[in-house]
């Protein structure tokens, strides 16, 4: 039993529209789930759950056996103080569509503020692992530059080594390489899948489906807030079982 | 207009057109006009200054004079206070105003509401008579005694200018605020920082380019409003100068000696101003540009198949 992240009857709505209408999901330590599906299938949100940047009606969240977003009250599930909310997704780092890198900060000041300033760790031993995670995915010599002087896929790579510096437990990836241009989405690609050999545990919103093949051991596809099809990548992309996966597959390969 | 005719006026106006005919400018005949009107104008005026009874000797002597010195002083330092009441309650005031919290977004609306609302003269003047509704302050550690004792002209008039102040500056801030791409909010969350270090950190240092111009401006405004302090009898230079003319009654000449140090002092606060904009905005230029480049992208690959 090493499942990190254990999804259980999740639902969200938005006014009458469900966005997640009951979706169990479970992730092993060191495995990598993608997760594939047209837009507005819920499959951002499902990821946006797993941090608590989004509330959730019904179900619950666990990640390392922790409860995310919410504990116990009375036999209820009540929300977290914020203050809790922080402390827990210390240990989950997530990578955006759009970077949102610290706009006002250097690359090498991106990497080490949250280290230094949520986890309280020394600045100078912080600045040392910053400058080998920036190694590690290629722009060691770009340290001082500001994000706007960087290319896409230099400030998504800048992206996966902030959410690293903190040592997280699970790494989300919300479409991460949506925003780029074409010839730069393989050089994020190839971090990712450095690190997903390493042993990350990952869950990776995409719509590379050569990605998700080649790496992932459980590749997801969603539609209409609900989980239709699951299983190995190869199998899935293969030999598609639904309707709906068969007409998506066959949209986008 | 044909083509070929086009194409000489193009000829002519970038070069000697190949048949040695001369380029003239335009003469503007309108400009000549209105500026003679305005010289006319001005020296109508000069003449009634000039012939006035107005001792004009005297004005370089009152410019460095002790009494109008202290007020300049004065004046300074109510500006520099009473900004620092506003921009620390204006921050306050827009980060309430944008929380979850609904009592503390009320709080916020009814502080708006309330003091852009009364004038602040009116303002000025409650503070100033605030002993005739509360009588003693008894806050152990910071204050005991009779409020007319803790409530001098200074405290009146920081108080009064400071608070309608901060009302503007709330506004001010507030846009700043909702500037910065809310994806750096999330992307600080997502890090574990608390929305308090998400604030402080990550929003209004962000913020800031869009905050400080207009600050520029509500300082130079703070300038001039210092003069309403006269009515609290606080000592600036307005109330220098009316000191000084209700016994000798230069009372023009002591106006224009003020004139001259409240115009040294908003020039000089826009050239600082107008360094500072113009810094910012070549920071800014950089920022556009990655900007427009990251929507074009965007486009771009909406268009490619994946």
């Amino acid at each position: 039993m090493s499942a990190l992240v254990q999804v259980t009857g999740v639902r969200k709505s938005y006014g009458a529209h469900e966005v997640l209408a009951g979706i169990d999901l479970t992730v092993e330590k060191g495995n990598v789930l993608c997760i594939i599906g047209p837009s507005g299938s819920g499959k951002s949100t499902l990821l946006r759950c797993l941090n608590h940047l989004e509330k959730i009606d019904a179900g619950r969240i666990e990640v390392c056996g922790e409860l995310i977003g919410y504990e116990r009250h009375h036999g209820h599930l009540r929300e977290m103080r914020e203050k809790d909310v922080a402390r827990q997704r210390r240990k989950v780092g997530m990578v955006f569509q759009n970077f949102n890198l610290f706009a006002h900060r250097t690359v090498l000041e991106n990497v080490v503020e949250a280290p230094v300033r949520v986890k309280g760790e020394p600045r100078d031993e912080v600045t040392a692992r910053a400058v080998e995670l920036l190694d590690r995915v290629g722009l060691g010599h770009r340290q001082h530059a500001y994000p706007s002087q960087l290319s896409g896929g230099q400030q998504q790579r800048v992206a996966i080594a902030r959410a690293l510096a903190m040592r997280p437990e699970l790494m989300l990836f919300d479409e991460p390489t949506s925003a780029l241009d074409p010839e730069l989405v393989s050089e994020v690609l190839a971090v990712m899948k450095d690190l997903a050999v390493s042993g990350m545990t990952m869950v990776v919103v995409t719509h590379e489906i050569g990605f998700a093949r080649e790496v992932a051991d459980e590749l997801v596809f969603m539609d209409g807030g609900v989980i239709v099809e699951s299983g190995p990548p190869a199998e899935v992309i293969a030999n598609p079982t639904h309707a709906r996966t068969q007409e998506f597959l066959g949209r986008v390969l | 207009m044909t083509t070929e005719a086009r194409v000489e006026e193009v000829n002519a106006m970038n070069e000697p057109s190949p048949s040695g005919e001369k380029v003239i400018a335009r003469k503007h005949y309108g400009r000549w006009i209105t500026a003679v009107l305005i010289f006319a104008l001005a020296a109508v005026i000069v003449r009634q200054f000039a012939t006035a009874d107005i001792d004009w000797g005297i004005i370089p002597d009152y410019l460095t004079s002790e009494a109008i010195l202290k007020g300049l002083w004065g004046t300074i330092w109510l500006t520099v206070l009473a900004m620092v009441v506003g921009i620390v309650v204006g921050t306050a005031v827009a980060v309430m105003g944008l929380s979850d919290n609904i009592v503390l977004r009320s709080a916020a609306s009814f502080y708006l509401w309330f003091f852009r609302g009364i004038p602040a003269l009116v303002q000025l003047l409650i503070w100033f008579n605030i002993a005739l509704v509360i009588k003693d302050v008894n806050l152990p550690p910071l204050y005991e005694g009779t409020t007319n004792d803790l409530v001098t002209p200074l405290i009146a008039a920081v108080l009064g200018l400071g608070l309608s102040e901060g009302a503007s500056m709330g506004e001010i801030v507030r846009s700043g605020i909702l500037s910065v791409d809310p994806g750096q909010a999330q992307a600080a969350k997502a890090l574990g920082f608390t929305q308090g270090q998400t604030m402080r950190r990550v929003i209004l240092p962000q913020a800031m380019r869009v905050i400080v111009p207009p600050t520029g401006n509500e300082i130079i405004n703070m300038t001039k409003y210092t003069s309403l302090a006269f009515a609290v009898s606080y000592s600036e230079l307005l109330s220098s100068a009316t000191g000084i003319y209700s016994m000798n009654f230069k009372v023009v000449e002591l106006l224009f000696t003020i004139t001259i140090w409240y115009l040294a002092l908003t020039t000089v606060l826009m050239f600082v101003q107008s360094r500072i904009e113009r810094r910012l905005a070549r920071s800014r230029g950089t920022e556009k540009k990655s900007r427009n480049r990251s929507l074009s992208r965007g486009r771009r690959t909406k268009g490619v198949p994946a």
